[in-house]
């Protein structure tokens, strides 16, 4: 059963209720009417992308959602970034793709813990399939949880999973017109990465003018470039990481901190 | 194609709406989509018949009104109807647009019986 909804299958919501006998409106039952209502369909998962944030919160988490086109280089930005962070911070990685468990694989071969979700004809995460996934993740605490989305510029925008910031990455073997092209993802994006920068000389990818067009999409977006394979640029990202870690504890304390204070008072 | 699972969500509305409300068959249904919203009418439309399909609202007619979007500008301070997000201000140029409405993804009012 699902633990954050109570449904018996994941994927499915069979709501029957109007079925039962007595439901329909009283007379003819085949009466019609108007009805003025305020069904907004990105509510169902938002409720769940908040029961998600409020779980992170509660076990102290930085989450990140790592959103890119197939082929960016996550999973290598990911393996790397897992090897050179700071060993005393708890992490996992929650792997979206379609199918095949290959970057999970990748991911559990640094030592971090990984949940691999298939999405199958999917082309997106969803919060209720993070919820799920975190139901995997019992001791993970006081830490970093990275998502690794599916591979897809369109869909990830749309989808709030709870995280604190979305991270696009950008290769530069990509087109550097791609912010204007995928532009609700770049507006979604805290931080744009722009992966592969060792292969600049060799493509012609025009680094001042997609950081410009980002922020004509977003004008308050943050740029790191950085080479996952040959390591340029990584003290950049890593710079990054541990300042929003170090926000992300200072607040806890401060939280504990008055909790503690309370319950003195209490005494 | 994630306009499926958007309306799957619909769908999934609709019968806790039945339940509230009371009806059994639905058979318009009035949606409001912003034109920032990410969402393609035709694959809606596609997406609503087979996720409909079998439900309360097989057969229902589904009528998608398209939103304007609006933005207030960082540079000179003016609002202004925009159609896409990268679109500089009309008024000075800059792209220093900030979306305030247009991402609407909303049903608001239903034919029921």
């Amino acid at each position: 059963m699902c633990g954050l909804c109570g449904c018996d299958h994941p994927r499915e919501h069979k709501h029957e209720h109007w079925t039962q006998p007595g439901a329909a409106p009283a007379g003819d039952a085949h009466e019609q009417c108007r009805l003025q209502v305020e069904l907004d369909l990105f509510s169902q998962n938002n409720r769940y992308a908040k029961t998600n944030r409020d779980d992170f919160e509660r076990r102290n988490l930085l989450v990140l959602n790592l959103v890119s086109s197939p082929g960016s280089g996550k999973t290598a930005l990911l393996v790397e970034t897992l090897r050179q962070q700071p060993a005393e911070w708890p992490v996992a990685v929650i792997e979206g793709d379609q199918q095949t468990h290959q970057d999970a694989d990748r991911i559990r071969a640094t030592g971090a813990e990984a949940v691999q979700i298939n999405t199958g004809t999917l082309c997106h995460l969803d919060a209720h399939m993070i919820g799920h996934a975190m139901e995997q993740l019992p001791d993970l605490h006081n830490g970093v949880l990275y998502i690794e989305n599916v591979g897809n510029l369109v869909c990830p925008a749309g989808f709030d999973l709870g995280e604190a910031a979305k991270v696009v990455i950008l290769s530069v073997t990509e087109g550097d017109d791609k912010p204007l092209k995928y532009p609700d993802m770049f507006h979604a994006a805290q931080l744009m990465v722009l992966n592969k920068i060792d292969l600049l000389p060799y493509v012609d990818f025009d680094v001042t003018a997609c950081i410009e067009y980002a922020r004509r999409i977003n004008p308050d977006i943050e740029v790191i470039q950085l080479s996952a394979r040959s390591g340029e640029g990584m003290v950049s990202w890593l710079g990054w990481l541990e300042q929003r870690q170090r926000g992300q504890l200072q607040a806890r304390i401060e939280q504990l901190e008055t909790e503690l204070q309370t319950l003195k008072a209490q005494l | 194609m994630h306009e499926l699972s958007l309306c799957r969500a619909l769908i999934d509305q609709l019968q806790q709406q039945a339940a509230v409300s009371g009806f059994s068959r639905v058979t318009q249904i009035w949606l409001e989509v912003g034109v920032l919203a990410a969402v393609v009418p035709e694959a809606m439309q596609f997406g609503f018949e087979a996720a409909s399909h079998g439900t309360l609202a097989q057969g229902a007619q589904l009528h998608i009104i398209r939103l304007p979007a609006e933005a207030y500008c960082r540079a000179c301070g003016v609002k202004t109807d925009i159609q896409q997000r990268y679109q500089p201000c009309p008024h000075c140029g800059e792209f220093q647009l900030e979306v305030v409405s247009g991402e609407t993804l909303s049903v608001r009012e239903l034919e029921v019986e």
